[in-house]
């Protein structure tokens, strides 16, 4: 692999690009990898690239039905943070914020990670109770958070009308480091990175069975043949409880469709990130000036990557009240993905009950800023069965009742 | 957008006139019952890409409870039906099978 540097871009420039090499090979499929991890979005990825980088393991596949990126890593709204309520929730997540801080470096790969602050509006007496309690919470875990008044809510986002009639603005929860990044070039880093190790991407196969012997998974038929594996990672976010069927077993979590939207490009109106949880919105600015809207969850069962459109009415009316100028805004575009939501909101990094298989879903509506930190960890636990950020995240927690509830806590719309 | 008919009082309501409840024909588990049946009642969910069988409330209506029988994946209803029942009536199942021959969820099929 051909490294990027400001010396590449002058070389190219002399020689009209045309020494420029496609980023990630596209082989066909090997009979026998070490390693299958089904799908290639941004947690699949990672977790073959830490597998690689951490661990040695280089004789991996990553399989993905469609296109590298495609699914929920192309359609979020691309904000990380790491202001959770649990000590388990805030190991991972700020673990995976701070791997995001030297991502670019890491990767050789720029993936404009832009920590310009994340801020959670407070816009009832509730909210501010709870938000106090996660700050309280984020100072014993070591995670820098603040509670600010509404004063300075204004200063640093002086687009915001605090005396909405409905949901005025009593305060916020502000991780200054969060931001945001660009989601498609975390995942073009990791698989470029991956391919550099000599790792196999494999796009347009679709997974159609997962093959067992004596309780043990010893490969998957794919709509490019049958590959054998000895270690099997399904991260297939929306579709796991599908590819959990395909190998006998049933997981605790339901998928349902969650949309965003974004604006014609404005000027730089808002350099922060806001989420308003009570509305059921967020709102960031991208580097090309649209404002990208975060909505709620549609309530029921989906499969469809569109979402309903009165959500988007909702969404937008609510959110017109803290911010009066969107009301002026054409919007674009609108897409939905499906979010796998499990009953206490927080993931599942697990093994199954087949031995050799291994899940990492239930990322819901927030597995975006998650992307370095799950890989990482489940990269750990797909090579030493074990990891100390993966032990509290089993899916058999539910029935041991040691949920890791962050349905307060976590972002928006469950 | 889903249009559902409300088989309690009959009318056709488009999906923000009605509120999905969740997962159909749960058995409710309760004291007596063991660690797995109260992990199946309470997280274990049927999540299928294609029929599903789901409650609903018209919420925005006559305020009843009711089961409607659904694609995950088109979006498509197949019918609606009473929900003082503990499997989807022959009816719901014939129409199911017309347009999705061969499909089973749980134990009906």
């Amino acid at each position: 692999m051909k490294r990027y540097s400001a010396f590449a871009i002058a070389r190219e420039a002399l020689r009209y690009h045309t020494g420029w090499e496609r980023a990630w090979r596209s082989p066909q499929p090997k009979s026998k990898y070490d390693v299958i991890i089904v799908g290639a979005g941004g947690h699949g990825l990672a977790t073959a690239y830490y597998l690689g980088k951490n661990f040695g393991i280089t004789n991996v596949a990553v399989i993905e039905k469609g296109w590298l990126g495609g699914g929920n890593t192309g359609r979020n709204t691309t904000i990380i943070r790491s202001n959770y309520l649990q000590d388990p929730s805030a190991a991972i997540y700020e673990k995976s914020r701070s791997l995001y801080e030297t991502l670019s470096q890491d990767l050789n790969y720029n993936i404009m990670f832009s920590p310009r602050g994340v801020l959670m509006l407070a816009q009832t007496q509730h909210e501010i109770r709870g938000y106090k309690r996660t700050a309280h919470a984020n100072a014993l875990q070591g995670v820098p958070t603040e509670w600010i008044e509404p004063g300075r809510v204004k200063e640093i986002c002086p687009i915001i009308e605090l005396n909405g009639p409905r949901y005025p603005v009593l305060g916020g929860l502000f991780q200054a480091r969060g931001g945001t990044a660009r989601h498609d070039a975390v995942a073009w880093g990791y698989a470029r990175a991956c391919s550099d190790m000599g790792m196999d991407i494999i796009q347009q196969c679709e997974v159609t069975n997962v093959r067992t012997e004596a309780g043990k998974v010893v490969g998957v038929d794919t709509t490019k043949g049958a590959i054998d594996c000895d270690k099997l990672g399904g991260i297939v976010a929306g579709h796991s409880s599908v590819l959990a069927e395909m190998a006998g077993f049933r997981l605790p979590m339901e998928s349902v469709a969650l949309q965003a939207l974004v604006s014609e490009p404005i000027k730089p109106a808002m350099d922060i990130v806001v989420m308003a949880n009570t509305v059921h919105g967020y709102l960031s600015q991208s580097d090309k000036g649209e404002m990208v809207i975060g909505g709620g969850t549609d309530g029921y069962n989906n499969y469809t990557q569109r979402g309903s459109f009165h959500h988007i009415e909702e969404t937008v009316r609510a959110l017109i009240e803290t911010f009066p100028m969107l009301s002026r805004l054409k919007m674009l575009r609108q897409w939905g993905g499906i979010v796998d939501v499990t009953g206490d909101r927080s993931p599942m990094l697990t093994k199954t009950p087949i031995e050799g298989m291994f899940m990492n879903c239930g990322w819901g509506t927030g597995g975006f800023k998650a992307i370095p930190g799950s890989g990482w960890a489940m990269a750990e636990l797909m090579a030493k069965g074990e990891s100390p950020l993966t032990d509290e995240f089993s899916m058999w927690r539910f029935k041991e009742g040691k949920f890791i509830d962050e349905s307060v806590a976590a972002g928006v719309a469950h | 957008m889903l249009i559902l008919d409300c088989p309690c009082c009959g009318v056709s309501g488009e999906e923000t006139e009605f509120h999905a409840g969740g997962e159909a024909h749960l058995k409710r588990h309760s004291v007596g019952s063991t660690d797995d049946q109260f992990e199946e009642y309470l997280f274990m969910r049927e999540n299928p890409r294609g029929v599903h069988f789901e409650r609903w409330r018209h919420n925005n209506g006559c305020g009843k409870w009711f089961h409607a029988a659904r694609c995950t994946q088109t979006l498509e209803v197949f019918g609606t039906y009473s929900a003082q029942t503990y499997e989807p009536p022959k009816e719901i199942k014939d129409a199911i099978s017309a347009k999705r021959p061969g499909w089973s969820w749980r134990n009906f099929s």
